[in-house]
């Protein structure tokens, strides 16, 4: 069997959850996964796990179209609808699902047809040398760690050779490195074949590491497409902002447009601080949304001078929180709270506590102007 | 004792058994992953011969299968006489009247598959057959032993059903429970106790066995007796 043709998958889903329909949850969306890792990212109940089981034939969706290169795999309106296993579609479940019955060997040749044993036990030596499971060949699923599992099953998917992957948060339990480890072996596999790969998760910090596209959604609906960096550096909607991680958001107005320097002053609602912000098509009285992440915050123990950042706040540390190598200081300042990351180092360095004076400074670009929320459409 | 009577009990167990294997197999299967809406009466009619007195199973089969009915006349224009009062009526009476003993512990072993290894197996490209072979069924196996050997003890100690559709001939639908009534009648209490006895710690082993499996077994079958 020779390297599949590599082809887009484009799917475009609507599918209403009748259990769900008091809340509404209607799953609409539209999507297309070139070659490559595309991240589906999005808060839990969004619909992901759905948007996989319609691509891969597990469940259909109520109307629309699935195809992959110039393959329609489900189409409601022609009736088409080609059974999960015709429609060579790798899958990895969250549970995984080894069969508890058969050796990691025997798992990872689950798929494969009648081929030669000689061609068979060469293509499974080779995936179990790929994913490092070799020496775990004749084990069980209950003999093995979890992230041993991960790689059993993400082989068992790979040796069907299948047309794209579909990944629903396949390394949830496994910590980043480990994670970021197995997805490496997973692009060196997938340099010569060039297929589209789906992966799920909710988790920001993977969606940065391991993706070259992404696809935001919440609530049944696609809320951004694009890099990684795209989609959560330029968030345009609230909800996004929320599951993108801006820690800080702020009602403001604006006070004044500065349009040669292409920015904008915002005085924050309830207190007395002004932010300077990027120039967008806001005017003068407009009541905008300002989201800054805590990541974006320096902090200064005493007033900075000379710096390019145009942000700079005098505040008083209110407390300081750390959780594994991450400390969240929240800075009050005259009516606006603000959380700002810093490392532990950092907090030790500057002798940082509780009462303390502190200086807050943030650039313009780091402060993201959000629609209102009453202002989204659907 | 009776050993011909014994042979033959032992021998209508074991046609049983393997009969329910073929169709209680399939039957289970559809129980465990059909989605239709009434399968409830299927369930039912499946659970039956639980809680039927034997006699009214054992007269519908000899109304069913007598000379006067039209299966009747068709089994009997197929082998020559009708099924009432020989080996192969006794063999179609205990099917029907130990089917849910072969399908229930089927269906439970089934269904405590988890479905996701189901998909798993679907999305590797493998259809529904060989998936039933190769996953369900493995991974099964305690349940569908369990099945055989119950319906292979049911039908090993039946008694009202045989002697409604077999009657008591001697060598062909003799069985040992019949055989056991004839000498308790004839006042041979000895020659009774020796073949209880044997029917006794045959099914307290096979029963012991189920146990012992299903100790490990992932699922549970409530052990119901219909019998009477």
């Amino acid at each position: 069997m020779n390297a599949p043709p590599q082809g887009i998958l484009t799917a475009r889903i609507r599918k209403d959850f009748p259990a769900a329909r008091s809340r509404g949850f209607c799953l609409d969306v539209e999507l297309a996964v070139p070659p490559g890792v595309t991240i589906l990212f999005g808060p839990s109940g969004a619909g992901k796990t759905t948007i996989l089981d319609c691509i891969a034939g597990l469940t259909g969706p109520d109307a629309g179209h699935i195809a992959l290169g110039d393959q329609v795999l489900f189409d409601s309106a022609a009736g088409i609808r080609v059974p999960a296993e015709r429609r060579r579609i790798g899958y990895v479940f969250q549970s995984l699902a080894l069969f508890p019955h058969l050796s990691v060997q025997r798992n990872v040749e689950y798929g494969l047809g009648r081929i030669s044993e000689a061609e068979r036990g060469q293509r499974v030596q080779e995936l179990l040398e790929a994913f490092r499971i070799a020496p775990l060949a004749e084990r069980r699923p209950a003999q093995i760690s979890g992230g041993e599992g991960q790689r059993v099953a993400l082989a068992r998917a790979l040796l069907t050779e299948p047309r794209a992957l579909l990944l629903d948060e396949p390394l949830a339990a496994l910590d980043l490195a480990t994670k970021a480890h197995i997805i490496d072996d997973l692009r060196a596999w997938n340099a010569r074949r060039r297929i589209p790969v789906l992966y799920v998760t909710h988790s920001q910090r993977e969606a940065f590491a391991l993706g070259e596209r992404m696809i935001a959604i919440d609530e049944g609906r696609i809320l951004a497409q694009g890099s990684p960096h795209e989609v959560l550096k330029m968030p345009e909607h609230e909800t996004m902002a929320q599951i993108a991680g801006f820690e800080n958001i702020f009602d403001a107005t604006v006070t004044a447009v500065n349009e040669s320097y292409g920015t904008m002053t915002c005085r924050l609602a309830r207190s007395s601080v002004d932010l300077e912000v990027p120039h967008t098509r806001f005017a003068v009285r407009a009541a905008v949304r300002i989201a800054i992440r805590a990541g974006d915050i320096l902090l200064a123990a005493a007033p900075p001078k000379l710096l390019s950042a145009r942000n700079v706040i005098h505040g008083r540390i209110a407390s300081l929180e750390q959780t594994g190598t991450r400390v969240v200081a929240q800075v009050q300042s005259d009516g606006a709270e603000f959380l700002a990351d810093l490392t532990p180092g950092a907090r030790d360095a500057l002798g940082l506590a509780p009462g303390r004076e502190a200086w807050l400074v943030i650039k313009s670009h780091s402060c993201f102007l959000l629609q209102k929320a009453e202002a989204q459409e659907g | 004792m009776n050993w011909a009577a014994i042979l033959l009990s032992l021998e209508l167990a074991f046609v049983v058994s393997i009969i329910l294997l073929a169709v209680g197999l399939p039957i289970a299967y559809w129980l465990a992953h059909s989605r239709w809406r009434w399968k409830f009466f299927a369930e039912a009619v499946v659970a039956l011969p639980l809680v039927l007195p034997p006699t009214v199973l054992g007269f519908y089969v000899l109304v069913a299968f007598g000379s006067r009915s039209p299966l009747g006349r068709w089994w009997e224009s197929l082998f020559g006489s009708t099924l009432p009062f020989t080996f192969q009526g006794l063999v179609v009476a205990s099917v029907l009247y130990s089917l849910p003993f072969a399908v229930q512990p089927f269906a439970a072993a089934f269904t405590a598959v988890d479905p996701k290894l189901l998909q798993a197996s679907s999305v590797l490209g493998v259809g529904r057959t060989q998936t039933f072979l190769r996953v369900t069924l493995p991974l099964s196996t305690a349940g569908v032993v369990t099945g055989f050997v119950l319906s292979f003890a049911h039908t090993l100690g039946e008694f009202g059903v045989v002697l409604m559709v077999g009657g008591n001939i001697p060598g062909v639908t003799r069985t040992a429970s019949i055989d056991i009534y004839d000498q308790v009648q004839a006042l041979d209490y000895s020659a009774a106790n020796q073949t209880a006895l044997v029917l006794l710690a045959f099914s307290f082993v096979i029963l012991s066995l189920v146990y012992g499996l299903n100790r490990k077994a992932r699922f549970q079958w409530p052990i119901r007796d219909g019998r009477s």
